[in-house]
């Protein structure tokens, strides 16, 4: 199978990326250290290529209500132009389809963002349930989408972005400015300042030149996995997929139950288990010691086995993290780690590890 | 390209071998398999006194990617491990052939040697894997 490609692949070659099948698109994995592309963005600022992510927009009258039925979050929350909002998409059982972050774009404009693994479904799913008479799903394959990370992001970016674009500086977290063709969004994924920026994809390589131009590293998606692990946010495919509701997945707070009566696509089945309980949450854990807790990698506790759902090392902390499903029963603040054949303890934390470069866990 | 060395023999498993002067050989892990597990960040050598053999593993290697054992290319007994790779495991991305190396045996049999690969044969090796 041939691998897709963006915009910026030939850039990615010239700035020495290693290369790797990503969800079926070959993405930089870095661009020589891993590690260092990691502070870059901890420290100053670094900047993805993540157009392999797809863009969405859905329009028309009927846009409002077919997304508060397709999602577990209400965009009904969304009270003026250009706030956007975290959600989960369900399937009926409750089980997460995907995580994406829709935008209020104008009255009956919405645009949201999903990512690359689950794109084809998403959208699959999305015609499935729009009624075309009223709504039109759009997807934006031209746009390219850069995420720049780090405290110097928005000083080194502001300059470099178009004229009636530079208020975004301005906005706060989770807002987005646009116009015809490029949107700013006050997002990311890494616990840092900074932005996501649609674009053209033709425009995207003059925009990357001048950001590495302005002192900002390239930085690949080994570094954007680590960041986003200490940040504490979930990974679809990892953290959540369609086996797991939000409620086990850390992402109960995503959910809106009011009101009552929207009937939002896996409301009964999540309804039905916060009624009879929540089995397992998902926790962070810290390991004591050296060696690397990884996917996979089995947690003891007295209410029962656990496991990690992603895990690394953590080179701001300088030690191993993770986010582990565990038994909800589970009331202990050190567990057991069974890494390579050995007990290893490990600390429960609140799940976010660091952030704006601090570390959260005491 | 990855770096190999003329004066230096080589394991299937991606290790090198430097004879020392005093008999001893010094063993790391070559510059392809560094670039293959990226940025290290735990190395775990082998006690100092213990008996290694031929093709076990011994030591292991932890990169943010994965964790990867390390196997002995020779038998014989760990004479010295390279302490600075405690607090400094970047070295051995850094400088695999030098400042990078893992540990130091005293071999039972010194014509355990002949058994590895030379820098062709190796190179041919990596090659074959690319």
């Amino acid at each position: 199978m041939t691998l897709k490609t963006t915009a910026l692949h030939s850039a990615h070659q010239r700035a020495g990326a290693r290369l790797v099948d990503f969800a079926g698109w070959e993405m930089p994995l870095h661009y020589g250290s891993q590690l260092e592309e990691h502070r870059a963005v901890r420290e100053s600022a670094g900047v993805f290529d993540v157009s392999h992510m797809r863009v969405v927009d859905i329009q028309g009258v009927g846009a409002k209500d077919f997304l508060r039925r397709l999602l577990a979050n209400d965009v009904a929350k969304l009270k003026s132009e250009g706030r956007a909002l975290y959600s989960c998409m369900l399937n009926e059982q409750g089980g997460v389809l995907d995580d994406l972050i829709v935008y209020l774009r104008g009255d009956e404009s919405y645009r949201a963002v999903v990512n690359a693994a689950t794109a084809e479904g998403d959208i699959a799913h999305m015609r499935a349930l729009a009624d075309p008479a009223t709504v039109r799903i759009e997807v934006r394959a031209e746009l390219a989408l850069l995420a720049v990370q780090g405290p110097d992001a928005v000083s080194r970016t502001l300059p470099l972005l178009p004229g009636d674009l530079r208020v975004a500086g301005e906005r706060r977290p989770f807002s987005a400015v646009w116009n015809d063709d490029w949107m700013v969004a006050r997002t990311g994924y890494t616990g840092e300042d900074g932005f996501e920026i649609m674009l053209p994809a033709a425009t995207a390589e003059s925009l990357w030149e001048a950001l590495l131009a302005a002192g900002v590293r390239p930085v690949g998606l080994g570094a954007r996995d680590t960041l986003r692990l200490e940040a504490g946010m979930n990974l679809y495919g990892t953290d959540m997929d369609t086996t797991t509701t939000p409620l086990v997945s850390n992402l109960g707070w995503t959910v809106a139950w009011e009101p009552e009566d929207r009937a939002f696509i896996g409301r009964e089945a999540l309804e039905r288990q916060r009624a009879e309980g929540v089995p397992e949450k998902l926790v962070g854990l810290v390991l004591e010691g050296r060696g690397v807790l990884r996917g996979g990698t089995r947690i003891e506790t007295e209410a029962g086995n656990g496991v990690v759902t992603s895990g690394s090392f953590s080179p701001t902390l300088g030690v191993s993290i993770a986010l582990a499903r565990i038994p909800a029963a589970s009331a202990n603040a050190t567990l057991t780690a069974h890494l390579r054949g050995k007990p290893h303890p490990v600390r429960v934390v609140k799940p976010v590890f660091v952030r704006h470069g601090k570390s959260q866990i005491g | 390209m990855t770096e190999t060395r003329t004066n230096l023999k080589y394991s299937k498993s991606h290790e090198w071998v430097r004879q020392e002067e005093d008999g001893s050989l010094t063993v790391g892990i070559t510059d392809h398999a560094q670039t293959l597990l990226g940025d290290l960040v735990f190395v775990e050598a082998p006690e100092p006194g213990s008996q290694v053999q031929a093709g076990e593993p011994c030591a292991t290697v932890e990169s943010v990617k994965a964790a990867s054992d390390v196997y002995a290319p020779v038998s014989g007994e760990v004479v010295a491990v390279n302490e600075e790779l405690t607090d400094s495991p970047e070295r051995v991305n850094e400088s695999p052939f030098e400042e990078g190396w893992l540990f130091r045996v005293q071999p039972t049999d010194p014509a355990g040697l002949d058994a590895l690969l030379d820098a062709d044969a190796y190179a041919e090796l990596v090659a074959s894997e690319e």
